[in-house]
């Protein structure tokens, strides 16, 4: 007892830079954040009143609210199942001891070292309808690559923001699986070879039950950042093309520079405050439903 | 039923000049219902070798047959086999019904069959309170059992094991062996078991094959390899002590190296070879004494009742009649 006593002093000493980091860097923005969300403000911005937690409710059944949740669980619901399945493919076939597979592992993990703007000004370029690649190779197929772009049409402007962002996103996704088949011990795979389970057995038996901790963990990184995308939508789209607005994503109608609520900070506080609950309810969902399936450790 | 024979078995990995040759043409014919132990240090291709006969690794040359038929090229699950992994190799998410029906969910076999099959061997391993468990819950003991579970419900012709004990206390170790010995005596299968514990060779062994660096050294039963090594390598590898190894021309000719195990090197006054004791080991039921004579060590083997000399006193020894070992000093094969 008096040992945890004199301990104290020290504790508060280790501890204090961890918690003064957390203090200034998530707990303050946060408070403020939802202190913020209160407030009604008018057009320009500049005169505002506190509107009680009315106003949380007010935003949300809000038109430009919904239609960014919509935007945005469309974006998630485009983005997370194919950059998983992708991410598992390629890291799956990469885990074969095959002569140059180094080469390949390198090319397929390359974009978790390229940034958000170069990756969309790469997309940026080749999905642009004059001089992309994307044109000259499809257009014959498919009009709309030329006339007038995927980024510029209604119908396909999201799904080619989806694909830039799951290529974005594919190299982080295939370091952490490929990570994961690595661990799974080669004993489990021979003795169920041994016991005649084919390869597609083996798969579902043994690679997708020891890896199911990483999936789970991938499958809510992503989709925090399908619901945080916003540097795609800046640079491909501006959340376009008007008047539809079918890239306005949660994040865009927060920061961004055609947002209409772009001057009224206490809605955008509000909005923010929305993504924030958004995402920690549907991670508590991912992590509640499927970890009683996931087994830990052996 | 099922007899394994190996012809002229070779196993090179890598090629061109960075081969290693981890079997070097081993004949060894195991028959039904026997209890064949591969033994050897580690890095001597026995787990290589029975990697073969499962079907995980091909050999470079040689045939595999099991029973009539070569099975060179046929699949593991078409060779009648069933194999225990040193690490068991359970599936961590299964639960232990699940582990052991695994075999049978393969094959197609129907839901109501498995339950009944996997109960048939829990039971015989003194399983049935754990079925409904997973690995990570069991004990060590536990989890080697249910390796062996999954591994009888096939009913396999031949089973092979890879060091099952090795990841066991000694405990423990020493009753599953008891249990394996019992279980084989229970069971129609061909025992194949890889070790490189001299102990596992000698007690549960029908026959034991010794193995060094890829060769076969020797074939017998536990007895006539410890009785009559074959070569040097096997003489000094089975028996705790090792058998005392004297240069060549100490006793007898230049041209062999001659073997005494402890228990045939006897203090004799005025005796042939003259030592230095060096450390005397009191072990309750015998007494080991290490002595040095002119740089080669000697190991005896005494009754604690008999007169045991002090370190540091000067002792001379003699050989039972009969039980000295030769090898040839060049090649190690015995020469009588």
């Amino acid at each position: 007892m008096n040992r945890r006593l004199r301990d104290v002093p020290w504790a508060i000493v280790m501890l204090l830079p961890s918690v003064a980091l957390i203090a200034v860097w998530t707990v303050y923005p946060l408070v403020k954040a939802i202190q913020k969300g209160h407030l009604r403000c008018d057009v320009t911005g500049t005169k505002c009143r506190d509107a009680g937690w009315g106003r949380y409710w007010d935003v949300f059944t809000s038109a430009e609210f919904q239609h960014a949740l919509g935007v945005s669980l469309k974006l998630m619901v485009l983005t997370v199942p194919v950059g998983l399945l992708l991410g598992i493919g390629l890291a799956v076939l990469a885990d074969k001891h095959l002569r140059g597979i180094g080469v390949f592992r390198t090319i397929f993990s390359s974009t978790v070292a390229t940034s958000v703007a170069v990756a969309s000004l790469v997309w940026f370029t080749l999905l642009q309808p004059q001089i992309g690649v994307f044109a000259d190779i499809f257009s014959g197929w498919f009009p709309v690559v030329k006339n007038p772009g995927l980024l510029n049409d209604a119908n396909t402007a999201l799904p080619a923001v989806a694909l830039s962002s799951i290529w974005a996103n594919l190299g982080f996704t295939f370091i952490i699986i490929t990570a994961a088949l690595q661990s799974v011990p080669r004993d489990l795979y021979e003795s169920a070879f041994v016991d005649g389970a084919g390869s597609v057995r083996r798969f579902t038996n043994v690679t997708i039950p020891m890896i199911a901790p990483t999936l789970l963990f991938v499958g809510v990184v992503l989709t925090t950042r399908a619901l945080q995308t916003y540097g795609e939508i800046a640079l491909l789209t501006g959340g376009g093309p008007n008047p539809e607005k079918p890239t306005t994503t949660i994040p865009y109608l927060i920061y961004g520079r055609n947002s209409l609520i772009s001057n009224d900070l206490g809605t955008k506080s509000a909005a923010a405050v929305l993504l924030f609950l958004l995402s920690l309810v549907l991670a508590l969902v991912q992590f509640r439903g499927l970890e009683k399936r996931v087994h830990y450790g052996r | 039923m099922a007899q394994v024979r190996l012809e002229h078995i070779t196993k090179r990995f890598g090629d061109g000049s960075e081969a290693v040759t981890a079997v070097d043409d081993v004949s060894l014919q195991i028959e039904h219902h026997e209890f064949m132990i591969l033994l050897g240090p580690s890095g001597c291709g026995k787990s290589t070798l029975l990697r073969m006969v499962a079907g995980l690794e091909d050999p470079t040359e040689g045939d595999v047959f099991i029973g009539d038929r070569r099975v060179n090229d046929v699949e593991p699950k078409q060779r009648d086999i069933a194999m225990v992994f040193q690490s068991y190799a359970l599936y961590p998410h299964k639960t232990v019904a699940a582990n052991i029906e695994f075999p049978l969910k393969v094959r197609g076999v129907g839901k109501a069959e498995r339950a009944a099959e996997a109960l048939r061997a829990a039971e015989v391993l003194g399983l049935e309170p754990q079925m409904k468990r997973k690995p990570g819950q069991l004990s060590g003991g536990q989890r080697q059992r249910v390796a062996l579970a999954r591994a009888i419900v096939r009913n396999p012709a031949v089973f092979l094991m890879d060091e099952p004990l090795s990841n066991l206390d000694a405990k423990l170790r020493g009753d599953t062996r008891a249990e394996l010995v019992d279980l084989h005596r229970r069971i129609d299968s061909t025992f194949l078991y890889v070790t490189h514990d001299q102990v596992e060779a000698m007690t549960m062994g029908s026959r034991v094959a010794v193995l060094s660096e890829g060769r076969l050294q020797q074939v017998g039963t536990p007895q006539e390899v410890y009785d009559r090594p074959a070569t040097a390598f096997v003489a000094q590898f089975i028996g705790t002590p090792p058998m005392n190894m004297l240069p060549p021309g100490l006793l007898g000719s230049d041209a062999v190296q001659v073997g005494i195990r402890p228990e045939h090197l006897r203090l004799t006054p005025g005796g042939q070879l003259h030592a230095i004791v060096k450390q005397v080991e009191h072990l309750g039921h015998e007494v080991l004494l290490f002595a040095d004579a002119n740089g080669t060590r000697l190991i005896s083997r005494l009754d604690p009742a008999s007169f045991v000399p002090e370190v540091g006193d000067p002792v001379a020894f003699d050989a039972e009649p009969g039980r000295l070992h030769r090898f040839d000093a060049t090649s190690g094969e015995r020469v009588s």
